[in-house]
């Protein structure tokens, strides 16, 4: 399908634009379509992607090494060589945030694909077979009953303080919701007349599975994913400011934030750049979750 | 109504079941020996196994279970290892705090939540929604350390209206024990606050259109009427159940609020026996948070039949 044709079949009315257009290269016509007609999507992909490339690029964007020490300039504010200052043991504060985004979006990202396939998984098996429903939804009904940040607590006060643990502790603390949506999911597509034709023709049930149901719940369960990513580092922030979560050891936004705490009324930049890191980045998931919701399901956009 | 206040009510046993075999698994499966951090350091084998045949750790996991349940119903949580004192007490010395804490959130959160969210609806389109809106996404997004800190430095560092940190109970006085814990509580609150601001817009943008609001209005109800006795009561089912949800939100986020702003009460207890690997402390602080959770949410069930009489079940 050429750019123009698509373009113009979709959407009538940017037509004529595609005269101005035409000089363009069709890539930027192509991009700016998209930001016109996802907004939301755009601005969150955009700030995903920096927060991506700063992770990736610590080590090449004017760091120094974030662990080491230097008790000879402790708590200097913001300058020029310290651009987000240094912390009680001297270390540059932008070096750590800069690393920060690794933990962040390493936790964000495999809580969210870990508990969307484990989710799938059980609330396939959950929507298809019976017997097992009224078994599973009680034992996920009652792991909801635990606020998820208590359940993440608890499970990490069992094992050592590790990046693995904490991914592991959230994504457990995250299942019990994807099952539901995608039992749910399972249940309404199981009533559609093309399932029940299918069933009706003597198609295989792992057939109907693949062919049927599975690609039904992608798209909501892109969007859950979404979510469940901005969630899970907003609760990884969490366990490691309360001292529950990542090992000191490594510079987290929530470990620099723990540290900074003690001088947070001397030294508040300390806590407030990992704040803002933080705060961007898991907004930047929201709103690319926001956007694939509206896209994936327009009826469900109208009503929240 | 009766046989589903009934069948509601026993449906919520399996559930706490769930959360009490998990929490006692909590215990069960918690590295290091209770037997032989009594015992000491000077114990032979023999010693440890003799005093973990007395307290009856060497019997099988479902009778220690039960066990464990029967002193639960009971109210007795059993010990803290590090200080010794039976869990229950530690936990009625620090309920006070986080109870004043979660309420005056829910009161506030809710009386900004909804007219937010009534006056987004109305004006759906305009830029009071969108605010409203973009509100919504903020609040999600900032957690709960981050809006209390930024609160902090404003209200209290730099304009010096409120204290910084700290807790007082209302017992001295309303008015210290409020000023204490507004920045608490808006801070706490602020995802909550998004969450049911959402789902009352949603909810009143379908009841406003339909037939019954376009016949108020012809009939000559004001706005006023239109919005809160056609509208809002009939968008209440929803509000309330996120309200319910949302109370999860709230506990996962008073453990941190309390660290920030230094309110001694069960979040800052369970941080502290993390830091000490406290079992018996843990399980019985999320034993009762997720007990308070389920109550409120059958309560809630319970509340539906009252708030739409239509549902029988």
């Amino acid at each position: 399908m050429s750019p123009d044709t698509g373009i113009a079949a979709v959407h009538p009315a940017a037509a004529p634009r595609q005269a101005e257009l035409f000089a363009a290269p069709r890539q930027t016509g192509r991009v700016r379509t998209f930001i016109r007609r996802h907004p939301t999507i755009a601005l969150g992909l955009g700030l995903t992607c920096v927060m991506v490339f700063i992770a990736i690029f610590a080590p090449l964007l004017w760091t120094t090494d974030p662990q080491a020490l230097a008790p000879a300039r402790r708590v200097r504010p913001p300058s020029a060589n310290f651009w987000f200052g240094t912390d009680m043991l001297g270390r540059d504060v932008y070096s750590r945030v800069m690393y920060g985004a690794r933990i962040s979006l390493i936790v964000g990202v495999s809580v969210a694909i870990l508990s969307s396939l484990a989710g799938l998984l059980i609330g396939m098996f959950s929507g298809f077979i019976r017997i097992l429903d009224a078994i599973i939804m009680r034992i996920m009904d009652g792991m909801m009953s635990i606020p998820p940040i208590l359940l993440a607590i608890a499970l990490m006060a069992l094992t050592r303080a590790s990046v693995q643990n904490v991914i592991i502790a959230i994504t457990i603390a995250e299942i019990p919701r994807v099952s539901r949506l995608v039992r749910g999911v399972v249940l309404s597509l199981r009533e559609q007349p093309y399932v029940e034709a299918a069933i009706a023709a003597g198609t295989s049930t792992p057939k109907i599975i693949f062919r049927h149901i599975l690609p039904n719940t992608l798209a909501p369960l892109t969007v859950q994913a979404t979510f469940i990513c901005a969630s899970a580092m907003i609760t990884e922030a969490i366990l490691s400011f309360i001292g529950a979560g990542t090992p000191p050891i490594i510079p987290s936004w929530g470990n620099i934030m723990a540290e900074g705490r003690a001088l947070w009324q001397v030294a508040p930049y300390i806590v407030f750049f990992p704040a803002l890191f933080l705060s961007v980045t898991v907004l930047a998931v929201n709103l690319l979750g926001d956007g694939l919701r509206d896209a994936l399901d327009p009826r469900l956009a109208k009503r929240l | 109504m009766w046989a589903y206040i009934v069948r509601r009510i026993i449906a919520t046993i399996p559930v706490m079941a769930v959360v009490a075999l998990f929490v006692f698994s909590l215990l069960y499966i918690a590295p290091g020996d209770p037997a032989a951090v009594i015992a000491g350091d000077q114990a032979t084998p023999q010693d440890v196994e003799r005093i973990r045949a007395s307290l009856g750790l060497d019997r099988p996991y479902l009778i220690r279970f039960g066990e464990w349940l029967w002193n639960v119903l009971r109210g007795d949580l059993g010990v803290s290892i590090f200080t010794n004192l039976p869990v229950s007490l530690m936990i009625a010395q620090r309920i006070e705090p986080t109870l004043a804490l979660m309420v005056v959130t829910l009161v506030l959160s809710i009386s900004i939540a909804i007219p937010m969210g009534v006056i987004a609806a109305w004006k759906n389109g305009t830029w009071i929604d969108r605010a409203v809106m973009g509100f919504a996404v903020f609040g999600f997004s900032v957690p709960v350390f981050v809006t209390g800190y930024l609160l902090a430095y404003v209200f209290a560092l730099e304009l010096d209206w409120l204290p910084v940190q700290g807790y007082t109970p209302i017992r001295n006085g309303f008015f210290p024990f409020i000023e204490n814990l507004i920045l608490p509580a808006v801070a706490l609150g602020s995802v909550y606050i998004a969450l049911i601001a959402r789902i009352t817009r949603a909810t009143m943008m379908e009841v406003l259109q339909q037939d019954y609001v376009r016949t108020a209005k012809a009939k000559g109800v004001g706005s006023r009427g239109v919005l809160f006795v056609h509208g809002l009561k009939n968008a209440a089912v929803p509000i309330v159940t996120v309200i319910g949800i949302g109370i999860a939100l709230l506990i996962g986020g008073a453990v941190v609020t309390e660290s920030v702003f230094a309110i001694p009460g069960l979040g800052r207890l369970v941080v502290d026996a993390i830091l000490r690997r406290d079992y018996p402390v843990i399980q019985g602080v999320v034993l009762l948070f997720s007990f308070v959770y389920v109550l409120l949410n059958l309560l809630i069930d319970l509340l539906y039949t009252v708030l739409d009489p239509r549902i029988r079940y």
